[in-house]
């Protein structure tokens, strides 16, 4: 924390005020990701029942009807415990055993090992899910050849089917992950059974996510709906309106419709009005979701853009180096991840395994950064004032590495697997789900936008880095290393490319020709922005991307994409030096 | 019109020009007409290749114009190239009329997307004179308002290698897509017959290839033309000191603007002769990538002489069709290779590199008879 407050002391008031949110929503972000906490357990435990286990020793009768009773019995206790027997049943893990005084037990095997060349498991009783123990207190291990296993006939497995999902969506109600539960609660409203509404009322009393809370809500007032008293019709119809429940639509069209056919039970006035009011406002409301969702898939493309537009804006920007290998750089950053994922997975605990990504985007950083420092010390550093002997070169240097990459790790796409902290969505409002993985790319970008922007305006080294570009010979002759101050700004910018690349590997395909698909769009940013200004290449992402996103859905992505090259051709009419011009001698370029 | 300014012709220049028309008119079709056993015989895959190669060779003039000659990167040819051979392309599937897979007069892929009725703008390619007025013509009339938008906004340098970039992809992108009638992914294909010549006899192919070998003549000679005028002066101040050339009177944009219609009908030119001795036009001929590598050509062979960039066109891809079959891994990274080591070693091509020390020798020479004293270093110097 010291360095901390050493740093932000420098700064002026605004950029204090952004670093200290940038840092702070950094060091939240792990436990505002993981927002869940366990939910205590349902009351729906409690101490096996007998008639639970006489139904649990039913199960391995040789008459097949005794057996489906038995499975159809069990599904109507309604008992969690049902479940593991049943999924046993299903998955082959139940058997029958004999116990050495005799009687016959019915048991789930568990743990397999072998000892002295025979199968060993253990086992735990079916009806209660206590483990076996032997004299000792450790747990029995029996051998697996002396258990009769009970296999259940393709009649048996279709009864259990929908007995396994009711009750699986049952116990996942309470699971700890917030996603499950909310699932659960969906598909429990599909199985359309009233009688499922105490447990989903119970449900709702104990959630504490708003969001889930909503969607019980919406699953008990579903059920509702199909009630016989018209009353309760009409308030969960107008519930599902205050809901905003998109899901509910069929179900409200189809009150509308049976109560318009003149059956005597459903022709009720006050039932359809409530249900066309509700579609009404949950229509008004999709209005509202789709815009915010545009909103934010185009904030997020803009991210992503200017992630990549920053790198750029250093190297073409300050200076002057048009480096057509840069997608190349991203594409290395985004490999970098994938083999530091490779690296924890190989040496380290599983347990570790999510924090790779933390690790990744320094990693590919310097990957790409001293790929950047070997280009411009040895290919580059002779071509300066040379842009478009730069441009061939460094398509040159990206044939390469696309080619060496491709016989490195193949020319398929390689997968990097986001971190759990990074997999779902937060959810904004109703309707709305805003993943992980692109907040975080938009965190990550005004940080790196943050830091740039402090770096060159507010360092010692910014201070040299925008000396050289605007006087060589001025800067040398005060005794500032251009040469020096040149390879490292352009390995920095090449750093910026890299993590630009590792960030992209949590929402694209990572591929050796990942650079290709997004060069010219970051190039179309830097020169519509104005070369070499940060404020540009910021204002022209997000025009940009923000623009792509409201195109999409009228023009689809190609003519999209046309439409916008059009427009920044006319926008080049207009302004031809980008947003931002360049004053002075930078404009020669 | 004033023929070439002839006076200028230096008498290596005429025998030089005069050699190599020999050699790509009479000696290689003679070669190819050779008896199959024979030691010399040119085989028609070869006699083939080297028609493509000349084409490419034509498109490579195009570039030289424009960037050896006027300093502007253009990095959209392959869209001018695509376009020629798209034209071209159309006029052949309408020429295979009842003769395709599904004996419909609609080409294969309309037939295949359901498009019942021949779509508008095809319609005029069923003429011949149509089709070879809009090989030039299409691709001209596109660099017009394209570069009449780019070079009125001051578009240059690098800026406008980017947009030109920005086109290809777009272009690219757009060719893809079924909507347009133009094949998609799969382009034009399955050509059987060019005013009424069966396209798959080796005579036709020999006719073709000497039809290219022609055009890249006449070519060469409208390119020497432009280079030796006085409009070739302007070009090249242009490239020099645009600003200079516009405080003397000039307006650079429409010299500009000249020189890259040019250069696009010369690449529409190539397109349409490339098409019908390949076969098949797709979208990945004129992308991003494609586009690049033809500059590459140029900057091999040596820019800002135009018999570089028709050695380049033919050297580079002679070494590509070698190299892709015998190291297909390694082809790419070749070109990678060649890419840095030309603009770091031999910044003026191949040719240009050979002319230089040519230059250098004959200029040591000439000195050495004056100074001889000087010794070693005097020649250095020199």
């Amino acid at each position: 924390m010291v360095a901390l407050e050493r740093i932000s002391a420098r700064m002026t008031l605004l950029p204090k005020a952004l670093f200290l949110l940038v840092v702070s929503i950094g060091a939240l972000w792990p436990t505002v990701a993981k927002a869940s906490q366990p939910l205590g357990a349902s009351s729906l435990e409690q101490s096996p029942s007998a008639e639970m286990a006489r139904l649990v020793a039913d199960l391995s009768s040789p008459d097949k009807a005794d057996r489906r009773a038995a499975v159809v019995a069990l599904g109507a206790l309604g008992d969690p415990r049902v479940l593991s027997v049943l999924e046993a049943l299903r998955g082959g893990s139940l058997y029958v055993w004999r116990q050495p005084s005799g009687g016959r037990e019915t048991v789930i095997t568990r743990d397999h090992t072998t000892r002295d060349g025979k199968e060993m498991v253990s086992i735990v009783r079916a009806d209660s899910g206590e483990p076996i123990r032997s004299a000792d207190g450790q747990a029995l291990y029996v051998e697996a050849s002396t258990l009769e296993a009970i296999w259940p006939d393709r009649r048996l497995r279709r009864i259990m089917k929908p007995l396994i999902d009711g009750l699986r969506s049952r116990v996942n109600l309470f699971d700890p992950d917030p996603d499950t539960r909310r699932s659960a609660a969906t598909k429990l409203s599909r199985l359309g059974r009233p009688a499922l509404i105490p447990l989903l009322e119970e449900a709702l009393d104990k959630e504490p996510t708003w969001w889930v809370r909503h969607t019980i809500d919406e699953a008990i007032n579903l059920l509702k709906l199909s009630d016989d008293n018209p009353s309760v019709r009409r308030e969960a119809a107008t519930r599902l309106g205050e809901l905003r429940a998109e899901n509910s639509l069929p179900a409200l069209q189809r009150l509308v419709e049976a109560s318009v056919g003149g059956d005597s039970s459903t022709n009720d006035g006050s039932v359809r009005r409530a249900a066309v009011a509700a579609i009404e406002r949950i229509e008004r409301w999709g209005g509202v979701t789709r815009a915010v969702s545009t909103l934010f898939r185009g904030l997020s493309l803009a991210s992503i853009l200017l992630l990549m537009a920053l790198g750029l804006a250093i190297t073409f920007g300050l200076m002057g180096v048009i480096n057509m290998a840069h997608g190349e750089l991203m594409m290395l950053g985004a490999y970098s991840a994938f083999v530091m994922q490779g690296w924890f997975q190989t040496y380290l605990p599983a347990n570790l395994f999510d924090y790779y990504f933390l690790l990744a985007i320094p990693f590919s950083f310097l990957v790409a950064g001293a790929m950047g420092l070997v280009l411009e010390r040895s290919v580059i550093r002779f071509l300066y004032g040379r842009p478009l002997e730069t441009l061939l070169v460094t398509w040159g240097v990206s044939l390469i590495l696309q080619q060496a990459i491709r016989l490195t790790f193949g020319a398929a796409n390689v997968d990097v697997s986001a971190p759990s902290w990074l997999r779902g969505g937060l959810q904004a409002m109703v309707g709305v789900q805003l993943p992980y993985n692109r907040l975080f790319i938009i965190v990550l970008a005004v940080a790196s936008l943050v830091g740039t922007y402090l770096l060159l305006f507010h360092s010692k080294a910014g201070l040299r880095v925008r000396a050289v570009t605007q006087n060589r010979e001025m800067s040398a002759c005060l005794g500032i290393p251009a040469r020096k101050v040149d390879t490292y700004t352009f390995a920095l910018g090449s750093g910026l490319a890299g993590m630009a690349g590792c960030a992209l590997s949590m929402v694209g395909n990572v591929g050796p020709d990942l650079g290709q698909n997004y060069i010219v769009d970051s190039f179309m940013v830097v020169v519509a922005g104005g070369v070499g200004k940060l404020a540009g290449s910021l204002a022209a992402a997000f025009g940009i991307g923000g623009l792509n996103k409201l195109l999409e859905p009228s023009f689809g992505a190609v003519f999209g994409k046309v439409l916008i090259l059009v427009l920044v051709i006319l926008f080049l009419q207009w302004k031809p030096s980008g947003l931002f011009p360049a004053k002075g001698r930078l404009a020669e370029y | 019109m004033k023929f070439p300014a002839t006076a200028s012709w230096t008498r290596a220049e005429k025998l030089s020009f005069g050699l190599i028309t020999v050699l790509l008119l009479v000696v290689l079709p003679l070669l190819n007409a050779l008896p199959t056993g024979s030691f010399l015989h040119l085989s028609d895959f070869y006699l083939n290749l080297f028609g493509k190669f000349l084409a490419y060779a034509i498109l490579a003039l195009g570039i030289d114009l424009i960037w050896g000659y006027t300093g502007i990167l253009s990095l959209g040819q392959g869209v001018f190239f695509g376009l020629g051979a798209y034209v071209m392309g159309m006029h052949l599937m309408l020429a295979i009329g009842k003769r395709g897979v599904y004996q419909s007069t609609l080409p294969d892929f309309m037939v295949w997307n359901q498009v019942k009725e021949l779509p508008l703008f095809w319609k005029p390619f069923y003429s011949f004179g149509f089709t070879m007025a809009a090989i030039f013509l299409v691709p001209a009339l596109f660099a017009l308002v394209f570069g009449f938008l780019a070079f009125r906004s001051r578009i240059r340098g690098v800026y406008f290698a980017i947009i030109t970039q920005a086109l290809a992809l777009v272009m690219w992108l757009l060719f893809n897509r079924n909507e347009l009638n133009l094949g998609g992914t799969n382009g034009l294909t399955d050509f059987k017959v060019l005013l009424g010549f069966d396209l798959l006899s080796p005579s036709t192919q020999r006719g073709l290839y000497i039809t290219t070998a022609l055009c890249l003549m006449g070519s060469y000679l409208l390119c020497r033309w432009i280079t030796k005028s006085r409009l070739g002066k302007v070009l090249t101040a242009t490239r020099d000191n645009e600003h200079r050339v516009r405080f003397s009177g000039y307006s650079p944009a429409n010299y500009k603007l000249f020189v890259f219609v040019v250069s696009a009908a010369l690449a529409g030119l190539a397109g349409a002769l490339y098409v019908p001795q390949v076969g098949i036009i797709t979208p990945s001929q004129i992308g991003v990538f494609p586009s690049i590598e033809m500059v590459v050509w140029v900057a091999v062979g040596g820019r800002g002489i135009l018999i570089g960039a028709v050695v380049g066109a033919i050297g580079v891809n002679w070494a590509r069709s070698f190299l892709t079959t015998a190291y297909p891994d390694l082809w790419l990274i070749f070109l990678g290779a060649l890419f840095i080591g030309v603009v770091l070693f031999i910044p003026d091509g191949i040719i240009g590199y050979l002319r230089n020390l040519l230059l250098r020798r004959r200029a040591a020479s000439a000195s050495a008879d004056e100074e001889a004293p000087l010794g070693p270093e005097g020649r250095q110097h020199a």
